[in-house]
């Protein structure tokens, strides 16, 4: 593709928004990747980029992917949190690119928690704040 | 240490957005010897105490996690910057912003790779917040520059996944034009 100038980008938005507009959607999921120097040593940049291609992979173009800083938890970085309905608030650790992959596929379009990689044992002090 | 010049890239305009600015520019510059990242912010500053305190690794911001005394971000600027023939430079008056600039030697063996430019300016455009961010790419005279207003105006909004994507195809082909 070549150099894009904002009309350009204005125009792709406007096709998408008319194929999304045709179909039921809600923001009914949030995905929350940690992004503060730790998340970002961690590899958490690959962790967004795969996790974003593949929610477009997989249609689901409406999901909420919001960044934070350091949520505490420096040791087990990239975390990304899911927060989706029906389904318990979930707080992955050591995600890298293809288990963020594995959480869109399974979590948030299969519904079912990618349970090895859960974060089921936060850092006490952070839980105290 | 972060692996590539992008990280060191992100982790400065990420303090930026965390010290509340309404206005960032960014700027990425490759010249024949030397290559330079400049972040300038009016966010909330510090004063020359916490200036100070800001580039020893056993310092943090107390109001992020009280418990926690590990703040890594310029300390691992300044000693990259150190390793690859570099320099460092930081001014910050509270209640005004803060400036950030730095340069790594192009053709030092330790200077880290450039990394993904792409994803990090599409990553700090699509952060929570209020700002307005430019980023600046500048490589052997070709030029280019992305405003998160623009692509605001553009897309609508910049937290879904469909408009993140959009957003990074926008930057990607400016970004293969230079």
């Amino acid at each position: 593709m070549g150099k894009m100038t904002l009309a350009d980008l204005k125009a792709m938005r406007d096709d998408k928004k008319k194929e999304i507009d045709r179909r039921e959607t809600d923001k009914a999921v949030t995905v929350i990747i940690g992004m503060g120097t730790c998340g970002i040593a961690a590899g958490a940049k690959a962790t967004f980029d795969a996790m974003i291609a593949e929610l477009n992979n997989c249609d689901v173009v409406d999901v909420v992917v919001k960044q934070t800083g350091c949520m505490g938890f420096c040791a087990v970085e990239p975390t990304v949190q899911v927060i989706a309905n029906g389904m318990p608030a979930t707080i992955y650790n050591r995600v890298s690119a293809e288990i963020g992959v594995r959480i869109v596929k399974e979590h948030i379009v299969g519904g079912k928690l990618v349970s090895e990689y859960v974060y089921d044992n936060p850092s006490k002090d952070i839980l105290a704040d | 240490m972060h692996f590539s010049l992008s990280d060191y890239l992100s982790d400065i305009v990420a303090n930026s957005i965390e010290a509340k600015a309404q206005t960032i520019t960014a700027t990425l510059k490759e010249f024949d010897e030397i290559i330079e990242i400049s972040v300038v912010d009016n966010g909330c500053g510090m004063d020359e105490e916490t200036l100070r305190k800001a580039q020893d690794p056993f310092y943090t911001d107390p109001s992020k996690h009280a418990a926690r005394k590990a703040g890594f971000g310029l300390p691992f600027l300044v000693q990259a910057t150190e390793l690859c023939f570099g320099s460092f430079s930081i001014e910050s008056k509270q209640g005004i912003g803060t400036s950030v600039s730095c340069t790594f030697g192009r053709t030092c063996i330790d200077t880290p790779p450039l990394g993904g430019v792409v994803s990090a300016v599409t990553a700090l455009m699509t952060m929570d917040g209020d700002y307005e961010l430019e980023f600046i790419r500048i490589r052997d005279g070709e030029e280019y520059s992305v405003k998160r207003s623009e692509l605001l105006e553009a897309l609508g909004e910049l937290e879904t996944a469909g408009s993140i994507n959009m957003a990074r195809t926008y930057v990607n082909s400016l970004e293969e034009t230079i």
